[in-house]
């Protein structure tokens, strides 16, 4: 179909796309009214199908500049925006696909050639490596009859071999310090952790939420409640199908450095894993997380909604039928278990500390 | 173009195939699906059927003997409530020497309230999984409550207690003002951040409220205090000058029962009405430069005073906006984006507001190509009033406004964002059983109508935020008009 047809016809239908990549997957969405079924299917399908003979040197030379100008805007344009790459550098060794940014660095972007972007389409844009999933007013006869129609006739293509590398550890600590243009230092910190939805990966949701999750969490009561010495203070762990990482974040006021904020970071951090977290944080956290179960099945379409999810599901434990194993995860979780993962996965175990500081103001970093 | 006959292409058996109908997962296919045999047209999209009836939920009202107004909107799909407390509260009653004071009581009415202290708030949310937010713009203050239905009586406790009960103890204003102070120096190192303040002020001025930072000043937050937040939550936070929208798994006898035992009691009160502002005098297209050195791409503000929401140009600049910006396909993002890959996105929007809020044109673009873009910009700023738009772009705007819809509806917090906009603006509840239909009355004569009237690129502010040693020749060279330099709070740079 010409260029721009797939955007305008899903618009002129009530309907809307977009996509994303991670490191793991790239996911597709249109969300259409279920009268125009048919019309995502047969979009989809072309592209599937018959999107290789249209990409040109043109095509990838203008989309490459599109892509180029989101690094520029969501990272290098943004305080603090390449904090997460630097940590990646650091984490992973070179020849590790969580090595590098999903962007991509702006040389790799310049460099891409036409035969990399059809390469990899023709390896990994093929039906043997999709799933699909439909959710919303549909009957099931109609609406399988209606794939089968569309993307029946798209050959197989090659067989995918999902790359297996060795797990990773830091045998150290690794500090480093990069200079941004921000007027206020940031540190990070990160470790390896588990994989999504291994064992611990709930439970270390769970101590990311006692620790940093909101108002009423341990570092954001001492680091900016008390204290006073931090603006804002996040921590989440970041499961993939690869490896997994723990991150924490905490922002400086004026006048205050890194090392002060390192300081209570770890005094918390150590707290959880000598004491443990009360059974009220504990409980807290879990009635969050079910909250957050709820509002998701509220929304068929777009990112998070339930044809993503049942897509996602599948992607990392093999059957689209998780939601309530899910939520059972976070039910399980005990004191005890977090207590567990605090020592395990943080307190015993080696991390990278970025500090971001002015630029010229190296003094600002967090001093080991 | 390409055709599927000919193909001799064996039967796809691989790919998997997950449905799911409202909640409930089907039983996944079986992996292997064999072909129909039928041949698919690949040249010409499917025909489908029209689509089905907008089905909107009904809002139900009642009124407290206090003269809070409910609006309640059942939606039983799921266990959870969405309960908004919308107040006539927001930054347009901002004291012209402390602007911030409306953002900033909001924000303390959770640091302390009833029994409970700051920390005990932020706990007891969480515990009840309820998301509580309390925040300000400049039409209304509003304080929500997003919660399981399982746990809506402790949180509608909770919730009553930082309305009706807040402390504003000295200590919590101490605290939430040095916060705040130190938001604002971090303020000047996000180029999209300070592109909105400067445009905002550069377009209004100091002396109309939309000019005002919604967060304030370094200053006007140094002067913040118990005795002007209690001054200012005393004349503005009142059952009269307020109404509850409440949407989600509920019923209109319950949330009056439970509402009129946590809400009955709240006292009313004189509100005085909010004065009029006129917006100043457009002036003659300028360039507003704000320096960032080193940035790797330029903040593009364009626009001028918009319209009010009272418009009733409304629905004309709904269409003429999604043509233009408001969308995937629209001009601005084919253009700068698609055609000229300069951007990851350009868009348009008329805010409209209680006062005339800004007809905006936006973008980040790459610092090489600023001047370049800017002229892009004007071109079909110019060419939506110059030239009637063509039927099929009109009907594909039209149609993905009115087919698009369903979609605000979908989940309580969305289908409470679009009943709020009713409640704050004083239109009718059954607003939107006819929106669709003002919608398709739009034609192209009153989209290059409402463009003329609206868009005037002979008074357009530019603001450019972006490394000016790099990009300041570039516009020069334009000659869309003088350039002048402002800082991140849209004032004169010397």
């Amino acid at each position: 179909m010409p260029t721009g047809d797939f955007d305008r016809l899903l618009e002129a239908a009530g309907g809307d796309n977009n996509g994303s990549t991670t490191e793991d997957r790239t996911n597709y969405y249109e969300d259409a009214p279920s009268n125009a079924l048919a019309l995502p299917l047969w979009l989809d399908s072309d592209r599937m199908g018959f999107l290789l003979p249209e990409i040109t040197a043109e095509k990838v030379d203008l989309q490459r500049g599109v892509v180029q100008n989101e690094r520029r805007q969501s990272y290098e344009n943004r305080p603090y925006g390449l904090a997460e790459e630097n940590i990646l550098q650091r984490l992973y060794p070179p020849d590790h696909p969580y090595h590098w940014p999903v962007i991509g660095s702006m040389a790799d972007l310049s460099a891409a050639t036409l035969e990399d972007v059809r390469g990899f389409f023709r390896t990994y844009y093929t039906p043997n490596n999709a799933t699909l999933a439909i959710a919303g007013d549909i009957t099931p006869r109609a609406t399988r009859q209606l794939v089968e129609r569309y993307f029946g006739d798209i050959p197989r293509g090659p067989t995918v071999t999902r790359p297996t590398p060795p797990a990773v550890q830091l045998g150290a600590d690794v500090y480093a310090t990069i200079e941004d243009r921000v007027q206020v230092p940031r540190v990070y910190d990160a470790w390896h952790s588990v994989k999504a939805f291994a064992d611990g990966d709930a439970t270390l949701d769970v101590l990311a939420n006692v620790l940093a999750g909101g108002r009423s969490s341990r570092l954001y009561k001492r680091l900016v409640y008390e204290l006073q010495i931090a603006t804002d203070v996040v921590a989440f762990q970041d499961g993939g199908r690869i490896d997994g990482k723990f991150e924490l974040w905490a922002t400086a006021r004026p006048g205050h450095d890194l090392t002060e904020l390192a300081r209570v970071i770890d005094e918390e951090v150590r707290k959880v894993a000598q004491a443990g977290p009360t059974p009220r944080e504990v409980e807290r956290a879990q009635n969050s997380f079910e909250a957050q179960f709820l509002s998701r099945m509220e929304r068929v379409g777009g990112f998070g909604g339930k044809a993503d999810q049942l897509n996602f599901y599948n992607y990392f434990v093999g059957t689209p039928d998780y939601f309530e194993k899910d939520l059972d995860r976070y039910r399980k979780v005990t004191a005890a278990d977090v207590q567990q993962a605090a020592r395990g996965y943080l307190v015993d175990a080696h991390r990278v500390v970025l500090s971001v500081v002015p630029q010229g103001k190296p003094e600002l970093a967090v001093k080991q | 173009m390409r055709r599927s006959d000919g193909r001799t292409v064996g039967p796809s058996d691989c790919i998997h195939v997950w449905m799911v109908i409202t909640g409930v997962l089907l039983p996944s296919l079986s992996p292997t699906v064999r072909l129909s045999g039928q041949a698919v047209d690949r040249t010409k999209a499917p025909a489908f059927p029209p689509p089905p009836a907008l089905k909107l939920p009904a809002v139900q009202t009642a009124t407290l003997p206090n003269g809070l107004e409910l609006a309640v909107v059942e939606m039983h799909k799921v266990p959870v409530v969405d309960v908004q407390i919308v107040l006539d509260a927001g930054a347009a009653r901002d004291p012209a020497d402390l602007p911030g004071l409306a953002t900033f009581t909001a924000t303390m009415l959770q640091q302390g309230a009833g029994r409970r202290g700051a920390l005990d708030i932020a706990d007891e949310a969480a515990f009840l999984g309820a998301q509580l937010n309390s925040a300000a713009s400049y039409d209304a203050a509003t304080v929500s409550l997003h919660v399981p239905k399982r746990r809506l009586e402790p949180a509608l406790d909770l919730l009553a207690d930082v309305v009706l009960r807040p402390a504003f103890a000295d200590s919590e204003v101490a605290r939430q003002r040095e916060l705040r102070r130190a938001q604002i120096v971090q303020l000047a190192d996000n180029p999209v951040a300070i592109a909105g303040i400067a445009f905002s002020a550069i377009v209004y001025g100091r002396s109309h409220p939309y000019g005002r930072p919604l967060n304030g000043t370094e200053t006007s937050t140094a002067s913040l205090s118990r005795d002007r937040v209690a001054e200012f939550y005393r004349a503005t936070y009142r059952p009269n000058a307020a109404r509850v929208l409440i949407t989600g798994d509920v019923t209109l006898a319950e949330v009056r029962r439970l509402l009129t035992a946590r809400l009955g009691g709240w006292e009313r009160g004189p509100v005085a009405t909010l004065a009029e502002a006129a917006a100043p005098a457009a002036a003659a297209r300028t360039v507003y430069l704000v320096d960032k050195p080193g940035a790797a791409q330029s903040v593009i503000r364009i626009g001028h005073v918009g319209v009010a929401r009272a418009t009733p140009d409304y629905f004309a600049l709904q269409v003429l906006n999604t043509i233009l910006g408001g969308a995937f396909t629209s001009r601005l993002n084919q253009n700068l984006r698609e055609t000229h890959g300069y951007t990851y996105g350009a868009f348009s929007q008329f805010s409209t507001g209680r006062l005339a809020g800004p007809f905006v044109a936006s973008a980040s673009v790459v610092t090489a190509k600023t001047d370049s873009s800017l002229i892009e910009f004007l071109k079909e700023l110019r060419r939506i009033r110059d030239e009637p738009v063509p039927d099929p772009e009109l009907a594909k705007a039209k149609a993905y406004i009115t087919l698009g819809l369903p979609a605000d509806f979908e989940t309580t917090g969305a289908a409470a964002a679009r009943f709020r906009e009713l409640l704050v603006y004083g239109l009718p509840l059954d607003y939107f059983a006819h929106y669709a239909d003002r919608i398709n009355a739009v034609t192209a004569a009153d989209v290059q109508r409402v463009a003329r009237q609206h868009i005037d690129p002979d008074h357009f502010d530019i603001v450019v935020v972006g490394d000016k040693s790099q990009i300041e020749a570039g516009i020069k060279a334009l000659s869309e008009g003088p350039i002048v330099y402002r800082d991140l709070w849209g004032q004169e740079v010397k």
